[in-house]
C-alpha cells in the first residue's frame, strides 16, 4: 500500500507535512533532514525540486530555491541523494516541483526514479488537471505514484469534484489566494471555505496548506481538515544559524506537542 | 495546416495555460469571455476609435526608396514607431485595457523589461483613469531610469523586481504571483504574444491590426496585397504576430523572423530561442525556451531590451517549427549597423529591436521585382545612449 494511504488510515487526523526545499540551506542536508524530521514527529515530507522560476511560491521558498541552485542542487542530483533513504526513513515522502524541470528529465523516467527511491506522491502545482488525466493518469498509476492536486477558495464545486476524483492520497486545500508563505491568519471566511469543502463528503481526506505557520494555524488546520502542510515558516526556521538536527527538532515542537 | 489557435488553447503542440490552479479562475475568466468581448460592436467601436485617435493609426507603409535602392529590391516599411509613445506596444495596451473594463477590473497590473510595455501600460491607465502597478527587474530599473520616470510621471506605481536575476522574466513572475494573491480585482497586461492561454491569442488579435492595415496599403501602392517577404523582429513576438496575422494562411507570404543573437548564437551571450531553445514551460506556455540541461530557465542576452526574453510566445514556435517562418538571428554588431544604414538611408532612428530586423536584410535575397515589408516596430529615442556609444557618435 502507497505510504500515503497508510498514514491516513492508521492517523486519521492531526497530519502534519512539512515542506523542504532540496539542497537547502546546503547542498547535501536533504537526507539528515529528513531523518531529522521523521525523528521529530513529523508524519510526511513534501519535498522542493528547486526551480528557477517558481510561479506560486513567495519570498521564502523562492529565496531557498536560489541558494539551492547555487548550491548545485538538480533533480538528478536529488534522486540520487535519496537513494537507499529508504532504510532509514519510513514516513511518506512526497515531490513538489514545476513542470518543466520535470518534462525535461521526461515524464516516464521521472515517476521511475520516484518508485526506484521510494517516493509515494508528487505534487505539480502547474501542470492542469485536463492535461494530467489526458496525458499521465496512466502513467502515475503504472509507477504507483500518487498525483496530488490543488483547489483554492475560489475553485468552482464542480471543478472540486472533478480535481477530487483526480487527485489521490489527499487533496491539497491552499488555504486562501496568495502564493506561498504571504498570509499568516486563519479568517472566517476560510473557514467557510474548509467546511464547504467538509461538506461535500469528498473521496479523499485533505490538507490545509498555505498561510499554516505556528502552533495555532495549524490546531485550526487540524480542526477542519486531515492536517496541514507548513513550508515556508520552516524554511526560515531552518535557514538560521545552528546544527541542522537541533532547529528541525525545535521547531516540530513549536507546532505541536 | 492552420496556424489558428485551437480550441484548447493549442498552436500545435504549443501553448496552453500551465498555470497553478489558484489562477486558473481568472484566466477561465478571460478565456470564457475574451471572444465574445472583442467581436462586441461596442468594443470593436471604441478600440477603433482609440486606435485612430488616440494612438494615431492607421500608421503610414512607406516605400523606403534608397533602401530599396542600396538591396535592389522593393522595401516598404510599416511605421509602427509613429504610434503614439513609440512603438507598436500601444495598440495592445489599449486593446487589453478595454477588456479590463469590459470584465469590470479596476486594478491594472503589467511587467516590462525596457520599460516600454510598462511606459505603454502606464499611459492607457492614466487615460482611463485606473491603477497601475508595473513590475520591472530591478536592473532593468537602474539601466532604464527615463522609462522609469515617465512610468512615474504617467501616476503608475514601479515595483523593482529583486527576485532571480532580476530582469524581464523575474518581473514577469512577479506580476503572476501578484495576480494570485489578488484573484478578484486585478487584471493583468501581459506585454506580448506570451503567458497562458488565452493571452498569445487575444494579444496577437490586438497587434492583428498591423497586418490589416499592411494589406490595404500595400493594395493601393502596388496594386498587389501581399508582400513576397514580411518581415518582423522576435522577442516574445507581439509586432510580428500583429504583421503576420493576416497572412499566415498565405503561402504566398515568406514570412521572417529576426531574433537576436547577441555576441553570436553560440557565444553564450544570446537571445536566439527558436534556435537554441527546447521545448518547456515558461510563463505559463509551452513553447521553446532557453534552458540548461535540468529545465532551469536561462537568462537570455541581447543589446536589446527588448528581445532578451528566454521564451518566444508559442504561435512563433509552432511557425518556424512547421517552416512557416524563417528565423535569422542577427548580432548585437549587425543590428547596430542596420540601425545606421536606415538612418543614414531614410532618415529614421529605428529601435533596438527593429535594427534586429532591419540586419536581416543583409541575408535574404529577394529579386528586383519582389515586395519585401519591415515592420519597423519602434522609434530608437530609448535607445541613443547605446548608439551613441556603440557608434561613437
Amino acid at each position: 500500500m502507497n505510504r500515503i494511504d497508510q498514514l491516513f488510515r492508521e492517523k486519521g487526523g492531526e497530519i502534519l507535512s512539512v515542506y523542504t526545499t532540496a539542497g537547502y540551506p546546503d547542498l547535501n542536508d536533504t537526507p539528515a533532514l529528513l531523518r531529522a524530521l521523521q525523528s521529530g514527529g513529523t508524519d510526511m515530507v513534501e519535498i522542493g525540486i528547486p526551480f528557477s522560476d517558481p510561479l506560486a511560491d513567495g519570498p521564502v521558498i523562492q529565496q531557498s530555491s536560489q541558494v539551492a541552485l547555487q548550491n548545485g542542487m538538480n533533480l538528478k542530483l536529488l534522486f540520487s541523494q535519496l537513494t537507499g533513504i529508504r532504510s532509514t526513513v519510513h514516513i511518506p515522502l512526497v515531490l513538489m516541483g514545476y513542470l518543466n524541470p520535470v518534462l525535461q528529465l521526461g515524464m516516464e523516467n521521472f515517476l521511475e526514479k520516484c518508485r526506484e527511491v521510494g517516493i509515494d506522491g508528487v505534487i505539480i502545482p502547474d501542470l492542469p488537471p485536463d492535461e494530467y488525466e489526458a496525458r499521465y493518469f496512466e502513467l502515475f498509476k503504472k509507477y504507483g505514484i500518487h498525483h496530488i492536486l490543488l483547489i483554492t477558495p475560489h475553485t468552482s464545486t464542480e471543478r472540486i469534484q472533478k480535481i477530487a476524483r483526480l487527485s489521490k492520497g489527499f487533496l491539497y486545500l491552499v488555504s486562501d489566494a496568495s502564493t506561498t508563505g504571504v498570509k499568516s491568519e486563519i479568517g472566517r471566511h476560510q473557514i467557510e471555505y474548509f467546511q464547504r469543502i467538509r461538506k461535500m463528503d469528498l473521496p479523499l481526506p485533505g490538507l490545509i496548506g498555505f498561510g499554516i505557520s505556528n502552533r495555532k494555524t495549524f490546531r485550526t488546520a487540524c480542526m477542519h481538515a486531515g492536517g496541514a502542510i507548513i513550508g515556508s515558516a520552516f524554511i526560515r526556521a531552518i535557514g538560521e544559524e545552528g546544527p541542522l538536527e537541533e532547529k528541525v527538532k525545535r521547531f516540530i515542537s513549536s507546532i505541536r506537542v | 495546416m492552420g496556424f489558428e489557435i485551437d480550441q484548447k488553447g493549442f498552436y500545435g503542440e504549443f501553448g496552453g495555460a500551465y498555470i497553478p490552479e489558484m489562477l486558473y479562475p481568472n484566466i477561465r475568466e478571460l478565456e470564457e469571455n475574451y471572444l465574445k468581448i472583442i467581436g462586441s460592436e461596442q468594443f470593436r467601436e471604441q478600440f477603433r476609435r482609440l486606435l485612430q485617435d488616440y494612438a494615431g493609426r492607421p500608421t503610414p507603409l512607406f516605400r523606403a526608396d534608397r533602401l530599396s535602392e542600396h538591396y535592389g529590391t522593393n522595401i516598404y516599411l510599416k511605421r509602427e514607431d509613429l504610434n503614439h509613445t513609440g512603438a507598436h506596444k500601444i495598440n495592445n495596451t489599449i486593446g487589453q485595457i478595454l477588456m479590463a473594463r469590459h470584465l469590470g477590473k479596476r486594478r491594472i497590473i503589467a511587467e516590462t523589461g525596457a520599460g516600454q510595455h510598462g511606459v505603454a501600460t502606464a499611459t492607457v491607465c492614466a487615460l482611463t483613469g485606473v491603477n497601475c502597478i508595473v513590475y520591472m527587474g530591478a536592473l532593468d530599473v537602474e539601466r532604464q531610469s527615463p522609462n522609469v520616470k515617465k512610468m512615474k510621471m504617467l501616476g503608475a506605481e514601479v515595483v523593482p523586481v529583486h527576485s532571480g536575476n532580476k530582469t524581464l522574466k523575474d518581473a514577469t513572475n512577479e506580476a503572476i504571483r501578484d495576480w494570485i494573491n489578488h484573484p478578484v480585482e486585478t487584471y493583468y497586461i501581459i506585454g506580448s504574444v506570451v503567458g497562458p492561454h488565452p493571452y498569445p491569442d487575444m494579444v496577437t488579435r490586438f497587434q492583428s491590426v498591423i497586418s490589416e492595415e499592411i494589406r490595404l496599403q500595400l493594395a493601393e501602392k502596388t496594386g498587389r496585397d501581399f508582400p513576397d517577404y514580411l518581415v518582423a523582429c522576435v522577442g516574445g513576438g507581439s509586432n510580428a504576430a500583429g504583421a503576420y496575422y493576416h497572412y499566415l494562411d498565405d503561402e504566398r507570404v515568406r514570412l521572417i523572423s529576426a531574433e537576436a543573437a547577441g555576441m553570436g548564437v553560440n557565444s553564450g551571450q544570446t537571445a536566439a530561442t527558436s534556435l537554441l531553445g527546447r521545448t518547456g514551460i515558461i510563463h505559463g506556455s509551452r513553447t521553446l525556451l532557453m534552458q540548461d540541461e535540468d529545465g532551469q530557465i536561462q537568462e537570455p542576452y541581447s543589446i536589446s531590451a527588448g528581445l532578451d526574453y528566454p521564451g518566444v510566445g508559442p504561435l512563433h514556435s509552432w511557425l518556424a517549427k512547421t517552416g512557416r517562418s524563417t528565423v535569422y538571428a542577427a548580432t548585437d554588431e549587425e543590428a547596430l549597423q542596420a540601425a545606421l544604414l536606415c538612418t543614414r538611408k531614410e532618415g529614421i532612428i529605428p529601435a533596438l529591436e527593429t535594427a534586429h530586423a532591419l540586419a536581416v536584410l543583409d541575408k535574404i535575397t529577394p529579386g528586383k521585382e519582389e515586395t519585401v515589408v519591415v515592420n519597423l516596430s519602434g522609434r530608437g529615442d530609448k535607445d541613443m545612449e547605446t548608439y551613441i556609444n556603440r557608434l561613437s557618435l
